[in-house]
């Protein structure tokens, strides 16, 4: 499978990061390579097997619907780069 | 052309937990900004969030309550995009396997019934909230976190909606159910319901489906309906023209009252969905939904049907009655006190009750004239007239005391026993027949004579407005 760098571009994109024309190119060859590497697995017959998503076989964890104390407000504030009258500040959001 | 509009709408609700779905922090509405938040709701990293398990019960009550089917295994996935009132760059939703699938909503409009088929019930967290500073020229937007990661069910219909009147009937009849459940106060004043809307029109009689518009931001019923009037006409002139109708998401300005096409990017998602690794899956098994089930009340349905066969009212009054859950309780408390009055009390509290309540904005749960008090009230109006029932009824409400009571301090029965005051009202009626002859022919002042005779019979003790009643049913009555 042959990732193009449209493709990149959308990923990149999606990720919000910002890729010089070497880098899409490099990107693309590299991601090509590794899942032409997975793309192994294709050849193994998987009908009878279930999907795993989960590493552990944990089921149905719940916590009790009990309050416990937030964190205080100023502390959570001041992790963020910019806050005003108790809001965080972030840059404008075109509705 | 005739067109025929098919829609099909998304729900969220908030629902009722003390804390939020992931962490400790509180639900509590229009606490101070970014006073409920912690590390977990603000997706800082190597934080671990674990589930809420009222607000998964809850989840699970509202699917069974849709009639859905219940999947054995669920799981939450990652719904990855970036905006600012998403913390975590990601909503913990859930995709691929839902707490329920294909149930229906039973919905009467006209009289008519007609099943809305749900497509899936799932449980996701509540994004935070942005505020857009009214300073003219501000560069920036504030944030706050208080409602991140708050309980909110999605409730997702078919298409199935062909009329504005069925849209209304399927939202009334949703919240009804959400409210007899108990998992969602609905209040839309405080975001706890909101809508999203697809919209497509076809010609009349066509078997394939037009261009689907979506509509988000529908904060209340009322935004909805007008959202589907605006849509209606925009397509159809748009078709009329021969022009094609954009398949894309559209934002509802309610100050307006128009939508809005939003920006290509802002709709070109992509979510990228992926089961979400720091939350265990929920397996469901018989038991579970058993026990579920036996926590579901009567809904608004059954009930109203019960009502009608019950009680022998009207199915218009017995959906007015089972409307709202607290008025419906009112109703069968006061029934269960008299059996012998149903439609008296049913009318009083359609026609009286409800229209104070209105004019004093409260609910029935606050109302000064408890199932008893309105009993007694129905109780004793033989004795006084309807007229007079409905003034003590008023004064019931003004000062709290019982009709009874407020009967006895104003002398109302007074003479006021009807069979006693029929007696000599024929008889003033025998010894005047000129004036009553006179009021037939439509002289009013007739009236006030007789009630004066009668009064001088009665040495005042007599209720006028008794009396006024009386003649007026005796002299109409005479003159056929
Ligand atoms: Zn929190």
């Amino acid at each position: 499978m042959d990732i193009s760098v449209k493709e990149i571009e959308h990923i990149a994109d999606l990720s919000r990061i910002t890729l010089t024309v070497d880098e899409k190119n490099t990107f693309a060859k590299q991601l090509t390579n590794i899942l032409g590497y997975i793309e192994k697995l294709n050849e193994l017959d998987t009908d009878e097997v279930q999907p795993m998503a989960y590493a552990t076989f944990l089921k149905n964890v719940f916590r009790e619907d009990k309050l416990k104390s937030s964190f205080s407000r100023q502390e959570i504030l001041e992790l963020s780069p910019s806050s005003a009258n108790g809001f965080f500040k972030v840059p404008k959001v075109i509705e | 052309m005739k067109y025929e509009v098919v829609m099909g709408l998304e729900t969220h609700a908030e629902l009722d937990t003390e804390s939020k779905l992931f962490c400790g922090c509180s639900t509590k509405f229009g606490s101070e900004p970014n006073t409920q938040t912690c590390p977990v709701c603000l997706g800082l990293p190597g934080v671990l969030p674990v589930m809420n398990k009222k607000a998964f019960e809850h989840s699970l009550k509202a699917a069974l309550s849709l009639s859905c089917e219940i999947s054995e295994f669920t799981n939450f996935d990652r719904k990855s995009y970036y905006y600012p009132d998403l913390p975590k760059n990601y909503q913990t939703s859930q995709n691929y396997f839902n707490i329920g699938n294909n149930g229906y909503v039973d919905i009467v409009v006209k009289g008519k019934e007609k099943r809305i088929d749900i497509h899936n019930v799932h449980l996701e967290e509540e994004a935070g909230k942005l505020v857009h500073p009214e300073t003219s020229g501000a560069n920036y937007s504030l944030v706050d976190f208080n409602r991140a990661g708050v309980p909110l069910l999605e409730i997702v219909t078919q298409p199935d909606m062909r009329s504005v009147e069925e849209v209304e009937s399927y939202m009334q009849t949703l919240r009804n159910i959400l409210l007899y459940i108990g998992v969602s106060d609905c209040k839309m004043q405080e975001g706890s319901l909101r809508f999203e809307a697809s919209i497509s029109l076809r010609e009349e009689g066509s078997n394939v489906l037009g261009n689907r518009v979506e509509i988000k931001n529908l904060n209340s019923m009322k935004a909805v309906l007008k959202v589907i009037a605006y849509e209606i006409s925009r397509q159809s002139s748009l078709l009329d023209k021969g022009e094609d109708v954009l398949m894309e998401t559209r934002l509802w300005d309610d100050v307006d009252s128009v939508s809005r096409r939003m920006r290509s990017k802002e709709e070109a998602h992509d979510y990228r969905y992926f089961p979400e690794p720091d939350l265990v899956p929920v397996w469901i098994d018989q038991e579970w939904i058993d026990e579920t089930r036996t926590t579901i009340p009567e809904l608004p349905v059954s009930k109203r049907q019960r009502f009608v066969n019950e009680y022998t009212i009207s199915d218009y009054d017995a959906g007015i009655l089972t409307d709202d859950k607290l008025l419906a309780d009112y109703f069968e408390e006061c029934v269960g006190l008299s059996q012998d009055s149903p439609k008296e009390l049913s009318n009083w509290i359609i026609n009286d009750v409800l229209r104070e309540l209105n004019e004093r904005k409260t609910n029935v749960q606050d109302f000064i004239v408890s199932p008893k008090m309105l009993v007694d009230l129905v109780k004793i109006k033989p004795a006084i007239g309807s007229s007079i029932a409905k003034d003590v009824f008023v004064e019931m409400i003004n000062t709290g005391k019982t009709a009874p009571s407020i009967v006895k301090e104003k002398s109302l029965t007074q003479m006021g026993d009807v069979s006693e005051l029929n007696d000599i009202v024929a008889k003033v009626i025998d010894e005047n027949p000129k004036a009553a002859e006179d009021y037939g022919k439509g002289k009013k002042s007739a009236l006030t004579f007789l009630i004066g005779q009668t009064m001088k019979v009665t040495k005042g003790k007599a209720n006028p407005k008794i009396l006024t009643e009386i003649f007026k049913e005796k002299l109409s009555a005479g003159s056929k």
